[in-house]
């Protein structure tokens, strides 16, 4: 951290943290986009619009992962320039580690279920 | 805390800030509260994993489209989509330095949250009557897990936001209380950040499947 | 009293917990309680009780924190070597149709015992305690980011480390090995209170781990001094960086799997059972999850120490800074990547089991590239070989030694044949003691003028280095003989006689390492009595290169009078070479964070709520946590939690430096 940043800092102090865009029309369009976001999954769920179980869970996702970035900017505020992008690093190396434990922890589970739990090839074998 | 590092007029390197001001109290704090909220990201995703490992695993007991009542859980989220706005509000009163109208805000927003635990609990009630118990199946037990740790942390906003409410009441809005107000306006978005992967992930994708 | 009253305020807690039919604990309990009882007398006759409480036990000075962290460690290691030793002399005589000396019920307690200590009570704390220590001097800063949660966190690790302690004298510890794998961890097969210290030692501990690291990691990012650029930061405060970022992004891994096991063993979910749906492999998995990035915790900092003390006694920049950062930076990043290395047996497949060791295998060349840079900063260096030095060059040959041991493991055919056997044992310890042990070693010896303003004793010094280090080989290089004729870890008893020389030479070793330990004490006594001799007034005795050097031996309050301005990767070497005049005028007062008694109330309450869980006290727990909701909420209120120094102060204590510095000349 050089002086410049020290300068940005002193000087972005006054007007609340650096959270400059938190206005009533950023909340209200994140609000908006949010409850269409929900809103579509569980019509699509729960009406049964779509035709294949997989399309559905698929487009659902889709929206998660889009309503998730909706809140991160309207909400919480992201930006890359938030405390010089240390948020956003974070943010970055969070989901890198999450989507490491987590897809690895469905694949190796899944590896270990079916080579050492095989049921269905005892049942087959009776 | 300015300070000129190139060399002074004197051609000399300076080694030390001979005018300095000290860093403004809090300054670090809007960072770790975020990092801590990464940490907690980390807690939720082992969870998430924990259900998605397990999710399938009924043990001939009640599977999701058996129990989850999606009527209840679209009415649960916009609770808590509805707290995160009426949140917002208190944030943008709180910058217009209004107390009264933050305070207010702030009160809706616990009220949206209570009704959002109560809803929760009366899910967990009727499912537990029924008999889908957490001891039933480890789906159940990762649900009830998953689900409960998200609610408890809600319930510690709850908790939180009624603290805040005393002392912005007691010391008004003074840079302080902004501060935390700002880092219980981050954990309650993120815990809305959180349900968005709980309806869709355990809600939706179970009656899916 | 009613046996339902009498269990409902003791819990399970009766005379039977107490382990009186055991003689060799009860001789401990004796010898502990009457050196407890002699050192609590000692304390109230001197009235230093008031003294400890202001001066330490409350303070937020990272400094203070950082060396009560060492003590702990130091204690702890103790603790932990106690079991090493029972352990090796068990090995030793249990053949030939001897059981040896301890029975199942206790040698299962007590390598599960030495296993927790070592990692989360001595590793972590000396770690922890060197980081707490040097990283604010390094960057220039006054304190951490959050001192008062610093002194908490410190305080939540002694909490756990008593739950552990308290389990030798109340009950029992788990029996388990160190990582407790379900299903023999869940109730049905150790419904004592074993398990239940271990989850509750290590969730109250890991609170305090994670909070600290938060705290560092804003420290580093926040509070470095002008110029200090990502790319001017001593090496050792990249490490801590990273290691910092690893336990944010691990420790909640470990809280979420020990919380699902003590939920299958309180509540009676089914996560890690064999019925209903349980998976005990989800816990290895999970527990792994953590476990890896643990290792990279420990050794990360250690690499960081050996950084500073290379360059400072070869008397040269560091060569392949940036690498090294890189390097640093890559660990990090693949650390989270290899966990499954630690069950390629449990049967994931060929295509899981590759992916995973060719990963392990790739973590080995960011390591392999910090080692020549060690090496090409020692090329035509001028070299001391002072303590911490020796340390390094030992660190050196035997890391390279458990590197590539550990390559060898990595391989998934040649995992399947050395799969808890002792080879992997030996591995570990290579690591763990030539990584982390020395690497602390080296970093006690090295900054340990710094903290107190006289140097360690050599002569003991070098007693300690090289009982520890031929020690170290007596000890595990036969393991990793026996590992290769496939006796396995955690054995009781052995049939086969020629194996017995062996498990000799390593009770040898072992002994070497008791001697190197009591050396290392009688260095810490020496050092205590000559401090006069051994004084540096300078502040700089090593001849250094980066910032904590640049102020006094002990650092005032403060650290630095005026916040220093940096415009090199070395610092201070930087600013002695172009003539740094020390200030003598226009101090100011000094804004600084107030000692507080909370985190001791708060962690004591913590440990209280943990006891009365582990006990089924449910009253004593419910209140623990009530009062540390009050507490914690009360402190909210409090919203003076700073002072100034005025600059009376700090004019005497900078004019006493002066006079001080004049004298040594």
């Amino acid at each position: 951290m050089n002086t410049d940043t020290h300068a940005a800092h002193a000087g972005d102090h006054h007007h609340d943290d650096g959270h400059a865009h938190s206005t009533f029309s950023g909340y209200m369009l994140g609000f908006v986009l949010s409850v269409v976001l929900t809103a579509i999954p569980f019509w699509l769920v729960m009406g049964g619009a779509l035709p294949s179980k997989q399309i559905t869970a698929l487009v659902i996702m889709a929206f998660a992962v889009v309503q998730i970035v909706v809140h991160m900017i309207y909400f919480l505020h992201m930006s890359p320039k938030s405390e010089n992008g240390w948020t956003m690093m974070a943010l970055i190396f969070t989901i890198v580690m999450v989507v490491i434990a987590l897809s690895g922890s469905l694949w190796v589970m899944n590896h270990l279920n079916s080579n050492m739990m095989p049921m269905h090839e005892m049942t087959g074998m009776k | 805390m300015t300070v000129a590092v190139n060399p002074s007029t004197t051609g000399e390197p300076v080694f030390y800030v001979a005018d300095e001001h000290p860093h403004p109290e809090g300054y670090s704090t809007s960072l770790g509260f975020w990092i801590y909220l990464m940490s907690d990201c980390l807690i939720f995703a082992m969870l998430f994993a924990a259900f998605g490992v397990l999710g399938a695993n009924y043990a001939a007991g009640p599977a999701p489209k058996d129990l989850f009542d999606l009527d209840l859980v679209a009415v649960n989220t916009s609770m808590l989509l509805l707290s995160s706005i009426t949140y917002g509000f208190a944030m943008l009163t709180m910058q217009q330095n209004k107390v009264g109208q933050t305070q207010m805000w702030l009160a809706i927003t616990g009220l949206f949250g209570l009704a959002f635990i109560s809803i929760e609990l009366t899910e967990f009630a009727h499912m537990i009557h029924e008999g889908a118990t957490p001891q039933r199946s480890a789906f159940l037990s990762a649900f009830f897990t998953l689900v409960g740790t998200h609610g408890l942390h809600v319930s510690c906003g709850l908790i939180w936001l009624v603290t805040l409410m005393v002392q912005v009441g007691k010391f008004g809005l003074i840079e302080a209380n902004r501060r935390r107000l700002m880092c219980l306006s981050m954990f309650w978005h993120f815990l809305d950040v959180v349900w968005i992967g709980v309806f869709t992930f355990v809600y939706l994708l179970g009656v899916l499947r | 009293m009613s046996p339902d009253l009498l269990k409902l305020i003791f819990g399970r807690l009766d005379f039977e917990s107490l382990p009186l039919h055991e003689p060799i604990v009860v001789g401990t309990f004796v010898v502990v309680a009457l050196g407890g009882a002699t050192l609590l007398a000692g304390l109230t006759y001197f009235r230093l009780w008031g003294y400890l409480w202001r001066e330490w036990f409350t303070t937020v000075d990272h400094k203070r924190i950082g060396i009560m962290y060492m003590i702990l460690g130091i204690v702890m290691l103790l603790r932990g070597f106690a079991d090493a030793l029972m352990m090796r002399g068990q090995q030793m005589l249990a053949f030939g149709g001897s059981e040896g000396y301890l029975n199942a019920h206790h040698y299962d307690q007590v390598f599960t015992a030495h296993g927790v200590i070592m990692i989360f009570f001595v590793a972590m704390p000396l770690v922890t305690g060197l980081m707490n220590y040097v990283v604010p001097l390094q960057i220039g800063a006054r304190d951490v980011s959050f001192p008062f949660l610093n002194n908490f966190s410190f305080w939540m690790t002694v909490g756990g480390a008593v739950l552990v302690m308290a389990s030798l004298f109340i009950g029992e510890f788990a029996r388990t090995g160190w990582l407790a794998y379900p299903p023999l961890s869940n109730i049905g097969y150790s419904p004592d209170v074993g398990v239940d210290y271990y989850i509750w030692a290590l969730q109250v501990a890991g609170v305090g781990t994670t909070l600290s690291g938060i705290n560092l990691i804003c420290t580093i990012v926040k509070l470095r001094c002008p110029g200090m650029t990502m790319m001017r930061m001593p090496v050792f405060t990249w490490t801590s960086l990273c290691t910092n970022i690893l336990i944010v992004a691990s420790f909640p891994v470990l809280t979420v799997v020990l919380a699902l096991l003590s939920l299958d063993r309180y509540v009676g979910t089914n996560f890690f059972t064999n019925d209903f749906g349980g998976s005990p492999m989800m816990y290895v998995n999970l527990i792994w999850i953590w476990g890896h990035p643990e290792v990279y915790i420990l050794v990360l900092p250690a690499f960081g120490i050996f950084s500073e003390v290379t360059s400072t006694f070869s008397g040269k920049r560091l060569f392949g800074y940036t690498s090294m950062v890189y390097a640093t930076v890559v660990i990090t990043i693949l650390s989270y990547l290899v966990w499954l290395h630690h069950f390629f047996t449990m049967g994931s497949g060929a295509s899981v089991n590759s992916f995973f060791g060719i990963t392990t295998m790739i973590i080995s060349i960011p390591t392999g590239a910090k080692m020549f840079n060690w090496l090409f900063t020692m090329y035509r260096g001028r070299i001391r070989y002072e303590l911490p030095m020796m340390w390094t060059i030992a660190f050196m040959l035997t890391f390279v030694i458990g590197g590539m041991t550990g390559v060898l493991l990595a391989v998934p055919p040649a995992d399947f044949v050395l799969h808890n056997s002792l080879f992997l044992i030996a591995h570990f310890h290579n690591v763990i003691i030539g990584g982390v042990v020395f690497g602390a070693f080296a970093g006690i010896n090295y900054w340990f003028p710094k903290a107190f303003g006289f140097k360690l004793d050599v002569f003991w010094g070098k007693m300690s280095f090289w009982f520890w280090v031929v020690g170290f080989y007596l000890a595990f290089m036969p393991l990793y003989v026996l590992g290769l004729m496939g006796v396995t870890r955690r054995l009781r008893v052995f049939d086969d006689p020629s194996l017995q020389i062996w498990f000799i030479i390593a009770a040898i070793g072992a002994l070497f390492v008791f001697i190197g330990i009591l050396s290392m004490l009688m260095q810490f006594a020496v050092s205590l009595l000559k401090r006069e001799q051994l004084k540096d007034v300078t502040g700089d005795p090593w001849n250094a290169r980066t910032l904590e050097w640049a102020t006094s031996s002990p650092p005032p309050d403060y650290n630095f009078a005026f916040t220093p301005v940096v415009h090199d990767n070395d610092a201070w070497w930087d600013m002695k070479k172009r003539g740094y005049q020390r200030p003598l005028t226009g101090f100011k007062p000094i804004h600084m964070p107030s000692s507080t008694g909370t985190g001791v109330i708060l962690a004591g309450f913590a440990t209280a709520m943990g006891f009365g869980l582990i006990w089924y006290i449910w009253w004593l727990a419910a209140a623990s946590f009530i009062a540390m909701l009050v507490v914690g909420i009360g402190h909210t209120f409090n919203y003076h939690r700073d002072f100034d120094i005025p600059a009376e102060d700090v004019i005497r204590t900078e004019d006493a430096r002066t006079k001080l510095l004049a004298g040594a000349k």
